[in-house]
């Protein structure tokens, strides 16, 4: 297209020690870090402000460890081979620098699909908001989470909202991960303490606000979807640019070998900048 | 070498979907320009509801569409509705799709890597794809006129949760950000790393011209202050699309009654922290472009170098990082405590030093000097007084106890325009002055700029100077019709003189507007450097061709040698060694 000459295209300038496409690279991911640095302030702002009982103890009470754990050790053994992909082809070792590649491409899909079951497991999760008190397990509760039966009233969205318009009458069996204002403990002891696995029914005319553990179920997983759901974004983002690489290496290390080998230094760098973003989100939203 | 691909290449490619510098810098100008020019529409249309309230609109009432004007019995008058769609639209376009475009995008683009002696930029593609982003972005904009509901009507400050219970438009003005702010991005990462790593041979840091300075702050402002505002945009976003509550307390009430059906357990204040976090570094995004351009025009036409070239560059570089941490004094009156507000209070005097050094350096350029009265010369010595007054009468806003009395008043917006209306716009056209020669091998008519320049010079403090008054009388900023209350009706008059200055400064700009157009076709034909000026821009040929340079220049000397003594001519080229 241009055949403009761009100095420092690709050998590095005498002052920075860098070609521009690195340079570049360094100076997206400054403006990443703001990009992110406000959205983990907006969590600590929101934490520290949030009313009393609307923010959960501990992440736990909603998230689910075992499965983030295995994302981070898939996530950092993606930076790995990464590394190695670019070691590879700094080495003239083009098969061994694909093969990194691909296997980094495979990981980074890993990740996303275990948090698509993460995602899923939140939509089929169900919190009640009611009037009146009801009694689980002999105590009195203000709000009730747990998943509903099949008996259950099919629910359906109010319109124009996420929120569900009040049924009939709910069936739900209590889990209670998440306890409301004013209540110390939760409704999953209650369940669990007093082994209830018998559905609660819970009348429509008492029901204040019913909801699953989507986004606007509360500001903790609002900053929760958001944060993780744009973290997801910049995965399918290094994800294109991998399959790129993949697909355009082979020509590439015959005519352009230099640009290549630059192009798979910079995909690294902002591969492990998404994975320094995680490393923050696992411990901001599952351990504390 | 690059000419003769060039002539290849179809006409979309090299004009359209071009990866030149030149053009791209030429088509972010135009755009901008028209958006200006709409800009400026909307507001007048304001200024009719304003000088007249609830006035049948004379002529293009009609023309106006349903969301903006209501029918009466006689014609159409203004809505309320469509008089805050109105003004929140003049805002985001003036600055978003107006000003920061023109300054940064059209003259960044084409004058920055011909004075850094540059084939090109370090990435021509992303430069393209800012453009179209940009354009993008500003389509959007528009379309959102047409939505139900009409255009974002919370104001240019979006503040929830009145922005996050609006109508659509808001939602369309959001993705609207985020297409404009994906531009602003790829735009600076690409002249930071142009300027570091392109430069020609032998122009260290300290022969940059002002102007290349002034771009390089600005870059590392919109490279780190606008990802707050995309973050903010985003929640925004959620909160409008997703039912989240980022922004909206527990408890709120919305026309009488208690929202049931959200979460709650947001802060609107977040909202206002995160986008004055960029609002604020935004205005020296505005106003940096236009001192380096200022610092150009000087220079050239009073042929002496400028004065304390070293102190404007650290006073520059001291102005971006200060505007970080000054942003919080635009909420003042938010309940925020006297400790944030003791310590804003601080920064913002603080941050007022360098500017005041940079003004007073651009002043001390003029003594002594014979001083050639050009038009892009008239433009920027109106400048001077103009940013002064609009730097000045904001020093009260910035301490709490006279912020209490002129927040959101009229007097805000008297200064804010002065920075950046008289001020900035002045420079801009200066700049457009100054460089058509370069982009066309055209020089604009000397009377028609003239015939621009005085009436704007006298119109446009018209508008602005019976706003402080109108402010101090205590007229709130968005007010409908301030002819409802005593104190508003007392200053009406100032009220009505400020709009027959806006209309007839409108019709001012009709000199220019011809002006622009004929001179690209019937302008006086000069040579490569009419205005004998050392920079290096003005050793390519005019127009520069794809690839900008014959030969590419070295650099001998620093960027404003001007009357130096002993030497054959008044100016001496940056690529010319000085004779000894």
């Amino acid at each position: 297209m241009s055949t403009v000459a761009i100095p420092h295209d690709i050998e590095p300038h005498p002052m920075t020690g860098m070609y521009n496409g690195k340079f570049g690279l360094w100076l997206f991911l400054a403006s990443e870090v703001m990009l992110f640095g406000a959205l983990f302030s907006t969590y600590v702002l929101l934490r520290v402000g949030a009313p009393a009982g609307t923010w959960p103890a501990h992440g736990s009470e909603i998230l689910d460890i075992p499965k983030a754990t295995f994302n981070t050790l898939v996530l950092i053994g993606s930076s790995v081979t990464m590394v190695l992909a670019w070691a590879s082809l700094k080495m003239n070792d083009v098969a061994k620098g694909r093969l990194f590649l691909l296997i980094t491409f495979l990981l980074a899909g890993t990740f996303l699909v275990v948090k698509y079951f993460e995602y899923r497991d939140k939509f089929h999760h169900h919190e009640v908001f009611v009037k009146e008190p009801v009694l689980v397990g002999g105590k009195e509760y203000m709000n009730v989470s747990g998943h509903l039966t099949e008996d259950s009233p099919a629910l359906t969205r109010a319109p124009r909202r996420w929120a569900f318009s009040i049924p009939e009458y709910v069936l739900i069996v209590a889990d209670g991960k998440y306890a409301a204002e004013g209540h110390g403990e939760s409704g999953a002891e209650a369940g669990a303490d007093h082994g209830h696995p018998e559905p609660i029914r819970i009348e429509g005319s008492n029901i204040h606000r019913l909801t699953d553990y989507g986004p606007w179920h509360s500001t903790f997983l609002a900053t929760y979807f958001t944060l993780t759901g744009l973290h997801g974004l910049h995965i399918v983002g290094g994800m294109v640019v991998i399959f790129y690489l993949l697909v355009a290496s082979p020509s590439m290390w015959n005519g352009r070998r230099e640009k290549l080998i630059n192009r798979v230094e910079c995909t690294g760098l902002y591969w492990h900048f998404v994975d320094l973003v995680w490393i923050f989100l696992f411990p901001v939203f599952y351990l504390l | 070498m690059s000419e003769a691909h060039a002539h290849d290449l179809p006409f979309w490619r090299k004009y359209v979907f071009s990866v030149d510098h030149k053009v791209i810098g030429i088509q972010y100008t135009i755009t901008a320009m028209l958006f200006l020019f709409l800009g400026f529409s909307l507001v007048s249309i304001m200024r009719y509801q304003l000088a007249y309230p609830g006035r049948d609109i004379p002529v293009i009432g009609k023309l106006l569409g349903g969301s903006i004007v209501g029918q009466t019995e006689t014609g159409y008058v203004l809505t309320g509705d469509g008089y805050n769609a109105l003004g929140a639209m003049h805002g985001t376009i003036m600055i978003f799709l107006g000003v920061v475009p023109l300054a940064v995008g059209g003259f960044g683009n084409f004058v920055l890597p011909l004075q850094l002696g540059a084939p090109d930029m370090a990435f021509p593609k992303l430069n393209m794809a800012s453009y179209w982003s940009f354009f993008a972005g500003g389509v959007v904009m528009l379309a959102s006129f047409f939505v139900k509901g009409g255009a974002a009507n919370s104001g240019w400050t979006s503040y929830p949760p009145l922005a996050d219970i609006a109508t659509t438009g808001q939602t369309m003005w959001l993705f609207g950000m985020v297409l404009l702010i994906t531009s602003s991005l790829l735009g600076s990462i690409n002249f930071i790393v142009t300027t570091v790593q392109v430069r020609a041979k032998g122009l260290s840091f300290f022969r940059f011209p002002f102007f290349v300075w002034a771009q390089l702050v600005t870059s590392f402002l919109l490279l780190l202050a606008f990802p707050p505002l995309e973050a903010a945009g985003v929640l925004q976003l959620m909160d409008r699309l997703a039912d989240t509550s980022f922004f909206l307390p527990s408890g709120l009430v919305v026309s009488g009654e208690v929202q049931t059906q959200i979460s709650g357990g947001g802060s609107p204040l977040l909202w206002q922290h995160l986008f004055w976090f960029l609002a604020h570094p935004e205005v020296y995004v505005l106003i940096l472009p236009a001192l380096g351009i200022v610092g150009e025009v000087i220079a050239n036409n009073t042929r002496k170098p400028l004065w304390g070239y070293k102190s404007l560059v650290f006073a520059t570089i001291f102005l971006g990082f200060m505007s970080f941490i000054v942003w919080a004094h635009h909420m003042f009156m938010t309940g925020m405590g006297q400790t944030l507000s003791t310590f804003f209070q601080a920064t913002t005097m603080i941050i007022s030093v360098p500017s005041v050094i940079i003004l007073t350096c651009m002043i001390i350029s003029l003594w002594g000097a014979a001083i050639r009265y050009t038009v892009p010369m008239l433009f920027a010595l109106a400048f001077l007084p103009m940013f002064a007054i609009g730097g000045l009468t904001g020093l009260p806003l910035g301490l709490t106890t006279s912020d209490i009395q002129l927040h959101d008043t009229y007097y805000v917006i008297g200064h804010f325009h002065y920075v950046v209306a008289p001020g900035t716009l002045f420079a801009l056209f200066a700049g457009v002055y100054y460089w058509f020669p370069k982009a066309t091998g055209r020089k604009m008519s000397d009377f028609l700029g003239k015939l621009h320049f005085w009436p704007s010079f006298i119109f446009i403090n018209g508008v602005f100077l019976p706003m402080f008054f109108i402010g101090m009388a205590g007229v709130l900023r968005r007010q409908f019709d301030q002819t409802e209350q005593l104190h508003g009706a007392a200053v009406q008059g100032l009220t009505v003189m400020a709009s027959w200055s806006a209309w007839l400064l409108l019709i001012s700009q009709l000199p220019f507007i011809f002006n622009f157009f004929w001179s690209i076709f019937r302008g006086q034909k000069v040579g490569a450097n009419p205005w004998e000026a050392t920079t290096l821009e003005w050793f390519a040929p005019s127009p520069p061709p794809h690839g900008n340079f014959a030969t590419t220049p070295v650099v001998y000397c620093g960027p404003y040698e001007y009357s130096v003594p002993g030497q054959k001519s008044d100016f001496c080229p940056q690529n010319v060694a000085l004779e000894a």
